[in-house]
């Protein structure tokens, strides 16, 4: 059969379908079927159809739930209507998918299935998520590969139109929807051939119309709901054959033939494996090797998991079966089984009883695979063994080490079924560096110019800055099924020497394998500055080792950091994949496809570098002995914690798999402050203090996003035994002139963002480009700086009661309890968590919504919200994305109860404790620090009153009294949550009127998912989901809030006026009902130079568009206007602001007349809510100089 | 009363040009200047560098942080199209052309051979009349002679004439050694005009931050005297056409350019600072000082006063000021 190949991954040939069979697509971000929804959104903004010559309606959402009732809506109005979804958004479509399927209402539902948040959310794959809809009475398809999911996207429709029950297409999250492979196309004739349109108008006309009206959606009363839930079974035991047909009929089309329950292996197996999903490739692979090998094992791959046909699936097993394992890759804890091993037991059981089958197989049932983990052909092996024993292990798990309840199969870790046949490549690279684009490039040449099949699949950090990726790549002359990561690679390529002494590069590669590093070294120098292990293995493997410095090709090229041109043509020019004059041809016509539209330029330097690169390719001859002293440094310092030595540090050197059972936590529950062990070097240059010409401002160390500037006042008898090198100079603060002061970098932690640099206002008076502090390149001034941060970090904390907290001058020097997060260089939002952590937390209790914050915040193996010397310190917790307002007021409502409980335990504790005490603590005002610090002396002296009296109003009391020092509730999350799918929460906590502090962190895009538009996001700015521009303005949350007259509100925007933002904080947490800070938070998502991005803020402020304001109801008491209006008339125009970001400047480019039209628009947006809050300000405008921060 | 002149090949109804400037980025402001009268528009600058930059721009954000989270592998819809590089100047030239009667002037500002060539071409194809070349180079570099400088400019006037048959205006600065010689080069290169001089953007010092700034200042009536010298003494020895830009701000003004030879003047910053009307005012106030002092066209007092023509044609050159200062009498 004569196909079109592509090489694609699986959201997006799932997205081709559903593109060309729906009309409809209501849709909203969520890893990882997030692509789904942007390629549709791209497609119909580019102006592609369906098969019926038109263009999808695509409408972005404000949650799962809200996508669920719009697709709900929209097909009882009779139109072809999809989503794509998955984890969390696919359970917050449960409520609609039971009216869906109860309406027996044909739709496809597209699910890169992806874990579920349980002790801790994982965006990776399994089908927890699927399992969860079972009793949904949607039909469930699953694919297992690439391929598969274009094929059943397309089966999985045909089936929902001839058979009427709604259908979840699913496919492994991330191993499928991210894997790129090569597949035939299905050609549009195909597409049109499957789809009978008297099914399509059929459901069209049973949409509901006022021209002939019927009411669909009653309340049944006990005499009849019982019946009507039964008029569905015929449909659904039709289900089953229908969708066979639809197979049969693509098989006819396509050659492709699929089954319900597809077996494969020999037929007279006698193991039988049955599983779902991308681990039926790696399963398949497996058999073969096996039975090669004289095993008699098998494989059923279940398509068609609900509606479940025993009697398909009996027909499908061999007769020879004498024992089946049934791999569940989900947890249903204290189940009696997982739910695909419950389903085959009954069925076997049901198939004895009622239908005469013969076997009688033993049968146990396994879990594998949650959260991404790796399913290999070792474990499948393991799963084999285990069924040729006489008591097989029940229950059993594989691919983890479970020494706790013993259920995990032992699996030979070394086992391997690689194909000799072809190549196998591993690169690590950065994120920056461009490895994965080159990769994705390369797979794309050899997929699409060759008759080769390939295969890519990435790895990515769980950090956002200066994080690494791994990519595995497979070449090779057969369709390739290995849904794991290469397992022994005879090609692997080092994009970072520094890697070398972190991570073991080269223990996959095969003996005689190619090693290519990029390194600043010529070829005869490497050898001596590579690491004794990896002398040791270049030698014990006989490796033929290439060496290029691609950093400097990339400079003269004009490439910058990005290195993945060169890397690319050097991976062609050594692995003869094809020959070397036409793999730089195909490159060159690569670099033209992709970047020809965006520019000459782009391209010219595309070539310029392909063409200089083979000229500094090197291979090392290098000697058969090891020279070489250096180690491989530890993961973590000698005097970490136990915990970060034996659990994070593995982690922390990719060897988190290896963790058994007994090393994790219970409960979810992890130490905090652990980011400070990690020591990421990402930097190639740090900040150096110039104390001469530094003013001591404390603005430096206000923006860092990830605390690593820090300052100290203190005694200077510390500088007598300070290291050489260690800074200080005197305290300009005229009080404390007596103190020193310092300015510490932790150079292993800084990320080399340089936005301390760029707001820091002090120029040396001699050579006016210095400043007080200035970039330098890290690796020679690393030691030293390291001694002086370790004597830094022991100098003791800044006396609190010393500084001003109501100054950025005075709050500098307060230790923040939020450091080293994950977040991208230049972030935005951590400056404003880091104040609040600074100002109030060692008091603080934090909500944070799931988004970057939670991810930066609590993504393992490093976590960044830490205590303080006394062990105080922020409680941190993540419920989930749409809860979080909700989540912190359960904070605040139960810290209210057991405050009021601890007051009346202490009152009838009076006797032990003493009446003026007691007074004291409950009539405590607890306005401001020094408050608290003398309420926590009085509950301090209480305790030690209280003593060891042994009655249970004291046992009660201990357990919250603490609680009688205020605490302070933080709601803190981005724009998704607060504007869109958090939103009705949030207002329901506001309208509360309880204290809680909610910060909204304002990048005006989901960041974290990839910049989709939310309703933050404003007008003509260009968003995944808003490919043609945002047509209509931002939400203005603030306004909302006012309407309530009870909630403090603040728009603030630390770069433009840092001391507004500080006293807004302030004011918010010591308002005693809610509070509402907007912050603005610029973003890698809005396309602008983050060093610069202070600059940023300054515009959006002066053009009016984000005017700084603060609104406090106290102040009505005094009879004054609660709002003050605290920026200035603007001074440029929204467009001068605008264009310094990609986001807005992009759409010029795109769609140059939208943009102009747009932009007028914004321009009226901004002044007319100018004018609406200068009118509402008026009489309490200020322009308040005390915050102008001079 | 004839106010046409000849400009560029073209039959201009009068001498008044608005010159390349923001009013000429959108197609009302355009209109506007019509309707007051002005007899050709210069278009902004289709800038070199800026092209590049853009383009680079672009490129470096699309790809920024990509690549590098699992959640968040790209940051941007990927466009189908990109209207690049000069796609959207030459749309605008395109409705410029629709948009009024009056001849519109396209404007090219770089200063390499390179790129220029091939938007030249576009330029044309898209129907503007003519092509101003604004060759705006601040050369710094230590090694490079002024000849060499000097044969860069007649490089991309030439590179340019050889793709395109519309005619071309070369805007240049005064900063060569010998003015003559080098409008005498480029009008045997084969310019059709040369628009007298260039403004550059001269660097300010900001005290307060101390940092470099670019400090835009709009020109001021003594600009005009540094063209005026220059077309006086240009006037009548070349073939190509003259333009006066800089510091043209009245009518007298217009006048004093038109009778040291300029054949047309190009307005700016009085229309940015008074309003396009300014154009009409202007207008009205040449033909008043025509009908008052009995002139019948323009072309009549075009080079009256140049070098050439005047009585005193002395008075342009270097010794002028000497001679200045002994025809001052001090008063007794």
């Amino acid at each position: 059969m004569n196909s079109k190949y592509l090489t694609i991954d699986g959201n997006e040939a799932a997205a081709m379908i559903a593109l060309k069979v729906n009309e409809v697509a209501a849709i909203y971000p969520i890893t990882p079927s997030s692509p789904m929804g942007e390629y549709i959104d791209e497609w119909t903004a580019a102006g592609k159809t369906n098969i019926w010559n038109t263009i999808p309606l695509v409408q972005e959402m404000q949650s799962e739930a809200g996508a669920a009732g719009a697709v709900h809506g929209a097909l009882q109005r009779g139109a072809l209507t999809t989503t794509f979804t998955a984890s969390q958004g696919l359970l917050l479509m449960i409520p609609n998918m039971y009216k869906i399927a109860g309406e027996l209402t044909a739709t496809v539902f597209h699910v890169a299935a992806r874990s579920l948040a349980a002790q801790g959310l994982s965006i990776f794959g399994d089908h927890s998520d699927v399992m969860a809809t079972r009793a949904t009475g949607f039909a469930l398809l699953s694919s297992c590969s690439v391929q598969e999911v274009m094929d059943f996207a397309l089966i999985a429709q045909r089936a929902t139109l001839e058979s009427r029950i709604p259908f979840i297409h699913f496919f492994d999250g991330f191993r499928t929807s991210h894997e790129i492979n090569k597949i035939q196309v299905i050609e549009d004739d195909h597409i049109r051939q499957m789809i009978d349109d008297r099914r399509v108008i059929e459901h069209r006309n049973r949409g509901l119309t006022p021209d002939d009206p019927v009411i669909r959606g009653t309340a049944q009363n006990p005499d009849v709901y019982f019946q009507a839930r039964e008029t569905v079974n015929r449909y659904y035991e039709q289900c089953p054959d229908l969708v066979q047909q639809a197979m049969d009929q693509f098989a006819g089309l396509t050659g492709r033939q699929y089954k319900l329950f597809d077996y494969y292996g020999p037929a007279d197996a006698e193991r039988i494996m049955i599983i779902m999903g991308s681990g039926a490739e790696t399963a398949q692979d497996t058999v073969d090797y096996l039975s090669q090998q004289g095993e008699k094992v098998g494989l059923l791959k279940v398509r068609l998991y609900r509606p479940f046909s025993i009697r398909h699936f009996v027909a499908a097993l061999p007769e020879t079966t004498r024992s089946i394992a049934v791999m569940d890759r989900t947890k249903e804890p204290g189940a009696s089984g997982e739910p695909m091993y419950l389903d085959v037991v009954n069925a076997i059981s049901e198939a004895r009883r009622e239908h005469g089958l013969k076997i009688d197989p033993y049968i146990i049932g396994g879990r594998y695979g949650l959260s991404s983990k790796e399913f290999t052909p070792a474990m499948i092996k393991a799963v084999f063994d285990e069924l040729k024993k006489d008591k097989p292990k029940n229950h059993f798990t594989v691919g983890i080490n479970d020494d706790v309840t013993h259920t995990s199969l032992e699996f030979d870790a070394a086992y391997t079924i690689e194909s000799e046949s072809g190549i196998r490549a591993i690169f690590y690279g950065l994120g920056s560096d461009g490895t994965v684009s080159s990769n994705k490039s390369s797979i794309k040449i050899i997929g699409e110019n060759t008759d080769k099949f390939a295969q890519a699949y990435f790895v990515y950090d769980s950090k956002k800055a200066g994080s690494m990726t791994v990519s595995h790549l497979r070449f090779g002359p057969k369709p390739i099924h290995s849904a794991f990561l290469v397992s022994r690679a005879n090609f692997v390529g080092c994009h970072q020497f520094n890697f070398l002494d972190k991570y073991d590069v080269l223990e996959k590669l095969d003996p005689s394998g190619v090693f290519l590093v990029n390194s600043p070294y010529s070829k005869e120098e490497i050898w001596n500055h590579l690491p004794q292990k990896v002398q040791e293995t270049i030698i014990a493997k006989n490796v033929k080792f290439y060496t290029i410095d691609a950093y400097k090709i990339a400079r003269d090229s004009g490439m910058g950091g990005r290195i993945n041109t060169i890397m690319q043509t050097c991976f062609f020019a050594i692995s003869g994949v094809l020959p070397r004059e036409e793999a730089i041809e195909a490159i060159k016509t690569q670099i033209k496809k992709v970047y020809g539209k965006k520019g000459e330029e782009i391209v010219k330097m595309n070539f310029a570098a392909v063409d200089r690169t083979l000229d500094h390719l090197f291979e090392v001859d290098y000697p058969k002995e090891v020279s070489s002293s250096v180690p491989m440094k530890a993961a973590v310092p000698s005097e970490a914690p136990d915990f970060v030595q034996q659990v994070t540090a593995r982690m922390i050197a990719q060897k988190g798999d290896q963790l058994p059972v007994s090393a994790m936590p219970v409960d979810g529950t992890y130490p905090v402050g652990t980011s400070k062990w990690e020591r990421r070097n990402i930097a190639q240059e740090i900040p150096e203090w110039d104390p001469a010409v530094c003013i001591q401002c404390g603005k430096c160390v206000a923006v860092c996003p990830h605390s690593v500037i820090r300052t100290k006042i203190y005694e200077p008898s510390y500088s007598d035994s300070a290291p050489d090198g260690f800074l200080s100079t005197a305290c300009k603060d005229r009080e404390l002139a007596e103190k020193k002061y310092t300015i510490q970098v932790a150079p292993e932690d800084c990320t080399g963002c340089a936005i301390c640099v760029d707001v820091c206002p002090a120029k040396n008076k001699s050579e006016t480009r210095l400043k007080a502090i200035n970039m330098k390149p890290q690796a020679p001034i690393l030691e030293r700086e390291k001694v002086n941060w370790d004597y830094f970090t022991q100098i003791p904390e800044t006396d609190r009661s010393l500084v001003k907290h109501s100054s950025i001058r005075g709050v500098q020097s307060l230790e923040p309890l939020f450091e080293f997060s994950g977040a991208c260089a230049g972030c935005g939002e951590t400056p404003y968590i880091k104040l609040m952590t600074q100002l109030f937390g060692d008091r603080a209790l934090v909500a944070n919504a799931t988004g970057c914050s939670s991810i930066y915040g609590g993504n393992l193996p490093t976590t960044p919200w830490t205590k303080n010397e006394e062990g105080r310190g922020p409680a941190w917790s993540n419920s989930l994305f749409e809860d979080n307002a909700e989540f912190g007021l359960g904070f605040r409502i139960a810290l209210n109860k057991q405050t009021e409980y601890a007051a009346e335990l202490i009152k009838n504790c009076e006797s032990h404790i003493g009446t003026q005490l007691v007074d004291a603590i409950l009539n405590a005002q607890q306005i401001d620090e020094a408050d608290i610090f003398e309420q926590r002396k009085r509950i301090e002296e209480a305790k030690h009153k209280l003593g060891n009296i042994d009655t249970a109003e004291a046992d009660h009391l201990r357990s919250v009294i603490d609680l009688l020092v205020k605490k302070s509730v933080w709601i803190i999350g981005g724009d998704g949550w607060a504007y869109d799918i958090g939103f009705g929460g949030l207002d329901h906590v506001m309208a509360s009127g309880e204290n809680v502090n909610i910060l909204v962190l304002d990048t005006e895009v989901y960041s974290n998912t990839g910049g989709q538009m939310s309703k933050s996001t404003p007008r003509a700015a260009v968003a995944k989901f808003a490919a043609a521009g945002k047509p209509l303005p931002k939400k203005d949350l603030a306004r909302i809030a006012m309407t309530y007259q009870h909630v403090y509100i603040a728009n603030v925007a630390m770069g433009a006026k840092d001391e507004h933002t500080l006293k807004a904080f302030i004011e918010a947490e010591r308002y005693p009902g809610p509070s509402l800070i907007i912050a603005y938070s610029h973003c890698i998502a809005h396309g602008i130079n983050m060093t610069k991005a202070l600059n940023n803020q300054k515009a959006a402020v002066d053009s009016g568009y984000f005017p700084l304001f603060r609104y406090n109801p106290e102040l009505v008491k005094d009879g004054k206007n609660p709002l003050i209006l605290d920026s200035k008339d603007p001074k440029i125009r929204f467009k001068d602001y605008a264009y310094l970001e990609n986001r807005f400047k992009m759409l010029t480019k795109t769609k140059p007349e939208e943009a102009r039209h747009l932009m007028q628009q914004a321009q009226r947006d901004v002044s007319s809510r100018w004018s609406i809050l200068k009118e509402m300000s008026s009489d309490g405008s200020t322009n308040d100089a005390s915050t102008d921060g001079k | 009363m004839d106010l046409t002149t000849q400009y560029l090949g073209m039959k201009l109804k009068n001498p008044l040009v608005a010159s390349a400037s923001p009013l000429s980025e959108n197609l009302n402001s355009i209109r506007k200047l019509e309707d007051a009268g002005v007899s050709a528009i210069v278009l902004h600058s289709l800038f070199e560098e800026q092209l590049a930059l853009e383009t680079l721009d672009l490129h470096h954000h699309l790809t920024h942080g990509t690549e590098s989270y699992a959640e968040s592998l790209t940051y941007f819809p990927e466009p189908v199209r990109f209207y690049g590089g000069p796609d959207e100047y030459l749309e605008h030239i395109e409705k410029a052309k629709k948009a009024c009667a009056i001849p519109i002037i396209a404007s090219l500002n770089g200063y390499t051979a390179g790129g220029w060539t091939k938007y030249a071409k576009h330029i044309e194809q898209v129907g503007a009349d003519a092509l101003e070349l604004n060759i705006y180079h601040i050369p710094t570099q230590f090694d490079q002679s002024g000849e060499a400088i000097e044969q860069s400019y007649i490089d991309v006037l030439q590179s340019v004439k050889k793709q395109i048959s519309i005619p071309v205006a070369v805007k240049l600065s005064p900063f060569f050694s010998n003015m003559a010689y080098m409008a005498r080069r480029l009008d045997e290169a084969g310019a059709d005009a040369l628009v007298l001089f260039n403004r550059f953007y001269q660097p300010d010092i900001d005290l307060e931050n101390l940092d470099v700034r670019p400090n835009v200042i709009l020109s001021t009536p003594h600009a005009m005297r540094l063209p005026l010298r220059w077309i006086a003494i240009l006037y009548g020895h070349l073939k190509c056409n003259l333009a006066a830009t800089s510091g043209i701000h009245t009518d007298e003004d217009v006048i004093k350019m038109l009778m040291v030879g300029a054949n047309v003047t190009m307005l700016c910053s009085t229309l940015l600072k008074n309003g396009v009307d300014e154009a009409r005012r202007i207008q009205d106030g040449i033909v008043e000082w025509m009908e008052e002092n009995e002139y019948e066209s323009v072309a009549q007092m075009q080079g009256s006063m140049s070098q050439k023509s005047c009585a005193n044609p002395e008075a342009f050159e270097r010794a002028n000021y000497m001679k200045t200062l002994q025809s001052y009498q001090p008063r007794s």
